[in-house]
Formats: C-alpha cells, structure tokens, sequence
C-alpha cells in the first residue's frame, strides 16, 4: 500500500462508519496509542470533509489493561486522554494493526472504565491475521497475510513489511 | 528495578522514568473510576515500625488503585511486642508470599537489609534519617508539575536537615534534576560534614526567600528542642520560620512545599501554609501517583533500571 491507497482506504472507513451507524451523532473516535493514534486524526479529517462534522477524538493506552504485565517490559507510551464521558456514545476504537487481538482485548476493559458505550466498533488499516481471540474488525482497511515472524508498519507514506521480530501485541 | 531503596540507588534515569510513569497514573487518579487492573494477583504488605499517617495510607492507595492485595503490619498490635527480630517478622511475611515489603523503620539500613533476607521487592518508605525516596520523587513531580522542569530553580530547603531523611534524598533527587539546592539552618541542625552534598549554606533565611524559587520547609521535631539544639522553639520560628512577614519576601511564582505533618505556627504561621503558593496537598495527591508509578515499574513492568 502506498500513500495514495491508504488515503483512499482512511476515506473509504469513514463512509462505512457513517452508513453503518446512519449520520454521526454519538460516534467518538478513540486512537490506540501509539500506531492509532495518527490514524484517528486522520477519520477525523475524512469523516469532516464526508458529514462536515467534527466527531470526538481521544487517545487511549492499554499498558495497565495487558495480560502480559510481569511478563515483559510493560510501559505505556504516552498518557491517555478521554476528555469526554463515553456512556451512550458509539466508541470507534482506532488502530494502524490488527494481529492477536490481546490489544483489543485490553482497550475494551479500559473502555469499561470510562462509561459504557451503546456500541464499541473497530476500524483498523492493516488486518494480518493470527488471531488469538474471537475479536474481528468492523472497518478494515486491507488484509495483509503476514508471517508470524513479520513485523507490519504503517506510517503516512504507506504499509511495510519488515522480517524484525519486535512487536508482541499487534 | 527490583527494590527501590535510595534516591542515590535509583539515579538520574531512573528519577526521570518514574516521574514520566507517574504522569499516567495522575490520569488514573483523575478518572471517575481510579482503579487500573494492572497488578491483578500481587499482594504489597506493609511493615512500618515508626508511626506514619500519610505515607502508610498513600502506599495502600496506590495498591489498591492498581488492584494489588494489601496486607498492614503496625508495630503495636503484632509479635514485635513479644521481642520477635525484624529478620523473623520478614521470613513469617515472606512465608505468607508477598511479593513487595515496604518498610519503614527508625534505623537507617533496614530496608536494605530486609532486601537480603527475603526474594520479594523491598520499598524504603522512610529509614532513620537516611532517605526516603519516594517523598523525594512526589516533590520532585510536583514543582515540575506547576514549573515545567527543575533545571536551573533555585531551591531553599530550610529547618532541621541533620534529622532529615526528607531532606537527604531530596538533596540527591532535586540536585540530580539540575536545581540549585542551598541549606538553610541553625548549625546545630546541619549534619556535622556536609562533604560531597552538592549544596551550598545559609543562616540567613531573608537573604534567601526573594531569590528562591520553592521553599522546602522541614518539620521540627519537637523533641530537639530538649536534646538542647535550639534555645526555643519561639527563637527558631523567629530566624527560620516562614512566617506570615517573611513570606512576603517570596516571588510570584514561588512555591512552598513542606512533607507533612505540619506544626503550624513552628516552622510554618497558619496562613502561609493555606496561600495558594502552598502546594502541600497537592504534594500528597501526587504520592498517591508516584507510588503507584513505583509499585508499577518493580512488579509490573520489569522495566530495565539502576538499583
């Protein structure tokens, strides 16, 4: 994928949102730190210039919310920041990359924390694969079938596929 | 980092690590629900043989704010009465699987000590008048929250350093973040050599107030009056206390801190400590935060640091 696909995928998500959820109103976006972060700026952007309507946005950091505390360096990247109250609203939880879902996972318990949405819906630019948990995306911007090995990167200027093992979330 | 035991221990990076930690558990606090599940599982027992309020109650807070197991040990009402060692009460908690011990103690070295006998992690909440590093950290988070940073400030620490262990892990933690300490004290509360303290000496706490940027006022013990330290109380408050004139000599934007508990009236009047300036209570809303940044970076986190 390159920057122009990827302009064209964040533009074709924020049509979907809006069908699927007829109009706007109640739908916040929420960015998972850091890679979906970016990407919810972005929805904001398209989701303007489609309904001329400026949703939402916070950021979210699941580091608490890990099942993996204790068994690796668990830190999170940055604070998060949820200026609104999220009971009644429909949550758009924002990530670059979807892979075991243990993330998701996270980011639902700690949405639990800030009010209970009437909807939580998942939009993620990069699915690829590997699921460990029953969780799926509602908004998809390509599937990607990767190896387990490989590491997915997305950034403005387009998706790569490197061969470093780094990440363990996804 | 396994334990944290001193300010000195820790190091520059790994004061900086907390402090950054801790900003995500202000958020926490600030939350209608402030409560992560972040150390499902772990139990944090408390072994505090000198009197505390504050420190004790902040350390339960922030367990109980990360979802730990909290477990209390008080002096009074334990075995300690029947003449049982410090090394057998920490083998019998130890026994019970623990996997943090925060210790506070009247001598200096304890919790280091504790830290050989036993595999959980040790926490120093306050030992003789060596440190106490996590009041040293609240401090340093909450002038950086109202000041931006600690670099070049000007800092007064002023009353009773000799008795201090406030005094000597701030010394290291606000000197170690690029602040200019200076002592202000009667000599006979400075401890006898001052050799490798990066700070400099005052008698003169007029001459110091208008150019300091915080005011780090300690508690007077009451009791040093009677070791023959001071001629009075009244006389000391009349040099070395911020009284309600003197602190008139203070800039804007500068802040009065104190560790708590006050004598009002002693090293502090009334009034002062009530001025918006005062940043006293905010200094115990930060603790909760920092000891749950603390707790975080020893038991979940695992994270790489020094000590």
């Amino acid at each position: 994928m390159d920057a122009e696909d990827l302009r064209r995928a964040v533009t074709r998500i924020a049509h979907e949102i809006v069908e699927h959820n007829q109009g706007l109103e109640g739908v916040v976006l929420i960015g998972l730190q850091t890679g979906g972060v970016p990407l919810a700026g972005r929805l904001a952007d398209a989701l303007r210039r489609v309904e001329g309507v400026d949703v939402p946005i916070g950021t979210l950091d699941v580091a608490f919310y890990r099942d993996d505390i204790g068994l690796r360096p668990v830190l999170p990247e940055a604070v998060t920041d949820i200026p609104f109250d999220l009971t009644g609203g429909a949550v758009v939880l924002v990530d670059d990359v979807l892979f075991t879902g243990r993330t998701v996972r996270a980011a639902l318990d700690a949405l639990n924390d800030y009010g209970r949405p009437r909807s939580v819906q998942l939009a993620v630019m990069i699915d690829r694969g590997h699921r460990e948990l029953p969780i799926r995306p509602d908004y998809i911007g390509k599937n990607l079938p990767t190896r387990r090995d490989e590491m997915v990167d997305v950034t403005a200027e387009g998706v790569d596929v490197g061969t470093m093992q780094k990440r363990g979330g996804g | 980092m396994k334990h944290l035991l001193s300010i000195a221990d820790l190091g520059a990076d790994g004061v900086e690590e907390v402090l950054r930690l801790t900003e995500s558990f202000v958020e926490v606090s600030a939350r209608a629900i402030p409560r992560v599940p972040a150390l499902r599982g772990k139990t944090v027992v408390s072994l505090f043989y000198e009197d505390s309020t504050r420190t004790r109650l902040s350390f339960e807070t922030a367990a109980k704010r990360l979802t730990a197991d909290t477990m209390n040990f008080s002096v009074s009402s334990s075995s300690v009465n029947k003449g049982e060692s410090v090394r057998d009460t920490v083998l019998t908690i130890a026994a019970m699987g623990v996997d943090a011990i925060v210790v506070r103690h009247g001598s200096a070295g304890v919790p280091w000590q504790v830290a050989r006998w036993t595999d959980a992690a040790v926490i120093n909440a306050g030992d003789g008048w060596h440190e106490h590093p996590t009041q040293a950290l609240l401090d340093c988070y909450t002038i950086r929250e109202r000041r931006g940073s600690l670099a070049g400030l000007r800092i007064a620490i002023v009353g009773d350093v000799k008795h201090s262990r406030v005094a000597r892990s701030n010394v290291l933690a606000f000197s170690m973040l690029g602040a200019e300490v200076t002592l202000v004290a009667p000599p006979t509360l400075l401890p006898p050599s001052l050799a490798g303290w990066p700070v400099a000496v005052s008698h003169d706490l007029d001459g110091c107030l208008a150019k300091a940027d915080v005011v780090y006022l300690l508690r007077m013990q009451r009791e040093r009056q009677t070791e023959a330290l001071l001629p009075s109380l009244r006389e000391y408050t009349t040099l070395y206390g911020l009284t309600k004139d003197r602190a008139r000599l203070l800039g804007e934007d500068a802040l009065v801190m104190h560790p708590g508990p006050m004598n009002r009236g002693v090293e502090i009047a009334a009034e002062v400590a009530d001025l918006p300036s005062a940043v006293i209570t905010r200094q115990v809303a930060n603790g909760v935060a920092v000891r749950m940044a603390v707790l975080f970076l020893i038991l979940g986190s695992r994270g790489d640091l020094g000590g």
